[in-house]
């Protein structure tokens, strides 16, 4: 298992690398740059501004500049349109923000879903199953850039009881992490709920329940690591998507976090910053990933690496 | 007063295709340390009696009637009541091995659960009993073996651990839903040499549910014999096998194939086995049988005769057996 996971993480590096080169390239590909205006500068301005930021290199040289400056000192470069910020501090302030809703939605998102898929499928063909059913269905029709929207109008303006945004203590956390949540709640109990039914039918439930062992037993013991399986699975989708709604959410209740700052920086061709992001959420995915194909070995005995 | 005793049982699955009768006014009762068979062919009925009995029908599934364990009626109990009986005085093992050990848990952890919830042991004295037991049914190295997970055993040996599982708390009564099946013809045999021994030592009452004639003979003192949801013959497994009172019966020795009569030819019984959500008006046989009439479009009562023997057919013995 130690073996395998330092494998993994020796795979990601280069992972990394390749996402760092195709990013980069794509990037430039893209018409207009940092410096693109409306108003046109004075081309002697342009040059010297491109010279300053290396931006007249030969596009490998600059991607090996890139990659040097990363590895020797973890140095991400300036901003190319925040003149005195460097990439480290718009992302040291805007990741705990995202990191908090987001840890919190995955929480939410989890324990939510799966106790409503289990409820649903331990009361098979109850009222309670038909409302848990149809309650996942419609949360996950509802994309969050609409739930955003119609939680701020009716908890903001029609009720009052929640500022419509900001990062100022809980109570501006709670509908940034519903909003974020709530359709990865959705999925996670209707995943929950067929796999648990289709355990509950198996064979070895049976033989379980021939044990005399009592119902909350048989579910939680026995049934409730197989039937998980399929929930870890979807987690490595679930935690990309939550990481692009994180846009959403950051536009919508101005919390402040890396996905306001992703997404000017691409309206402004902010290099630097755009590249820094992109690799933090690549890291980011890479690394869950792998916390997602240790815990299916932890579960199943079958799998050993 | 016997053991177990079913009383005219009923069970019936609705389905989306309409009711489906599995088993229909069954009697059938076991004294204690008793071996019974039941065998029919698959959709007789006969592996549902058996769950009826443990409480495990699919959701679906309801019955009617009495089963009667030790006096109580426990069809259709409080789970509560019915789990003090399940592995402590009733256990079952089932058909296929390879899937009703929990593939997630430890065997350690699947037998000791048994003990530490009925007999209140410590995790620690309940592995100790179980690894006993797993000496008990011949799994070589088991103190060591007991801390692996099901799939790094082979299928017999997994039964073995089923088997071991079931035997944890000494029950009054065993039912072996088909405990060979599932294995290779030379596991069978030693599967069931085993099963008898502990039957003996232990003295259980056993019912035994099985399609394997030979299986039954060897091991049984008595046998139903069981189609369509009913019961179409019981008595003594010798005299039975030797002289069948029932068509079916005499239909299903006749597909025995036989080792020492090579030029004998095996029989197959024409026509298929009832489709039990449309099952045949009266006796489910008679579609497929040879002495059929008119008569047997009402359902014969199982009526008996000779030796403890008793038949749903109304055609004379004489005629049957000749």
């Amino acid at each position: 298992m130690i073996a395998y996971t330092l494998k993994r993480i020796a795979i990601a590096i280069p992972t990394l690398l390749v996402l760092i080169v195709i990013s980069f390239l794509l990037m430039h590909a893209a018409p207009g740059g940092p410096f693109t205006s409306e108003r046109e500068l004075p081309p002697q301005v342009l040059a010297n501004l491109n010279a300053k930021y290396g931006l007249d290199d030969p596009l490998w040289k600059q991607i090996g500049t890139y990659v040097w400056n990363i590895v020797t000192g973890f140095d991400f470069g300036p901003s190319f349109v925040y003149k005195d910020r460097t990439v480290n501090e718009i992302i040291g302030a805007g990741f705990p923000i995202t990191l908090t809703y987001g840890l919190l939605s995955f929480v939410v998102a989890v324990t939510v879903g799966v106790s409503l898929g289990v409820a649903a499928a331990v009361r098979h063909n109850s009222a309670l199953d038909y409302a848990a059913v149809g309650l996942s269905i419609g949360a996950q029709v509802l994309p969050n850039f609409v739930m955003a929207p119609i939680l701020v109008l009716v908890f903001t303006l029609w009720l009052g009881w929640l500022p419509g945004g900001g990062w100022q203590g809980p109570e501006t956390w709670i509908m940034p992490v519903i909003a974020l949540s709530t359709s990865f709640m959705a999925s996670i109990a209707r995943i929950t709920r067929s796999s648990m039914l289709e355990v509950l039918g198996s064979n070895h439930i049976r033989a379980a329940r021939a044990k005399g062992l009592p119902e909350h037993r048989v579910i939680l013991r026995h049934a409730l690591k197989p039937a998980m399986l399929p929930v870890i699975s979807y987690l490595g989708p679930a935690f990309v998507g939550m990481i692009t709604g994180s846009v959403v959410i950051d536009i919508y209740f101005s919390t402040g976090g890396i996905g306001k700052a992703f997404v000017d920086s691409a309206l402004n061709r902010d290099y630097a910053v755009m590249m820094g992001v992109t690799i933090l959420m690549g890291a980011l995915t890479i690394t869950f990933n792998l916390v997602v194909d240790i815990l299916y070995g932890w579960i199943d005995p079958k799998i050993r690496y | 007063m016997a053991l177990l005793d079913i009383d005219d049982l009923s069970v019936t699955f609705y389905t989306d295709d309409g009711p489906v009768h599995a088993v229909s006014d069954l009697d059938l009762s076991i004294d204690k340390g008793e071996t019974l068979g039941i065998v029919g062919e698959s959709g007789s009925g006969k592996s549902q009696t058996a769950f009826a009995i443990m409480g495990l029908l699919a959701g679906n599934g309801r019955t009617r009637g009495a089963v009667r364990f030790d006096g109580q009626d426990i069809l259709g109990a409080a789970p509560k009541v019915i789990n003090r009986l399940r592995a402590r005085r009733i256990a079952m093992i089932f058909q296929d091995p390879m899937t009703s050990l929990n593939p997630y848990m430890r065997i350690s952890d699947q037998m000791a659960e048994v003990l530490t919830l009925h007999e209140g042991l410590s995790k620690r004295d309940a592995v100790a009993r179980s690894v006993e037991m797993l000496d008990a049914v011949r799994i070589p190295s088991a103190r060591e073996r007991i801390s692996l997970y099901p799939h790094e055993f082979s299928g017999g040996m997994r039964q073995r651990v089923m088997i071991a599982m079931a035997l944890l708390c000494k029950p009054d009564l065993l039912i072996a839903d088909e405990p060979t099946t599932a294995l290779d013809v030379t596991v069978q045999a030693q599967i069931m040499d085993l099963l008898g021994d502990l039957q003996r030592d232990l003295g259980m009452a056993t019912i035994l549910i099985t399609h394997d004639l030979g299986v039954v003979a060897g091991f049984c003192d008595r046998v139903v014999v069981m189609y369509g949801g009913r019961v179409m013959e019981q008595g003594p497994v010798d005299p039975l096998f030797a002289r069948p009172a029932h068509p079916y019966t005499r239909g299903l020795l006749g597909a025995v194939p036989r080792v020492d009569d090579a030029d004998a030819r095996m029989v197959a019984i024409p026509g298929n086995p009832p489709d039990m959500a449309a099952p045949p008006e009266g006796c489910p046989f008679r579609p497929r049988c040879g002495f059929a009439g008119d008569d047997c479009r009402t359902m014969p009562p199982l009526v008996a005769f000779g030796e403890n023997r008793a038949r749903a057919c109304q055609r004379a013995v004489e005629r049957v057996t000749a």
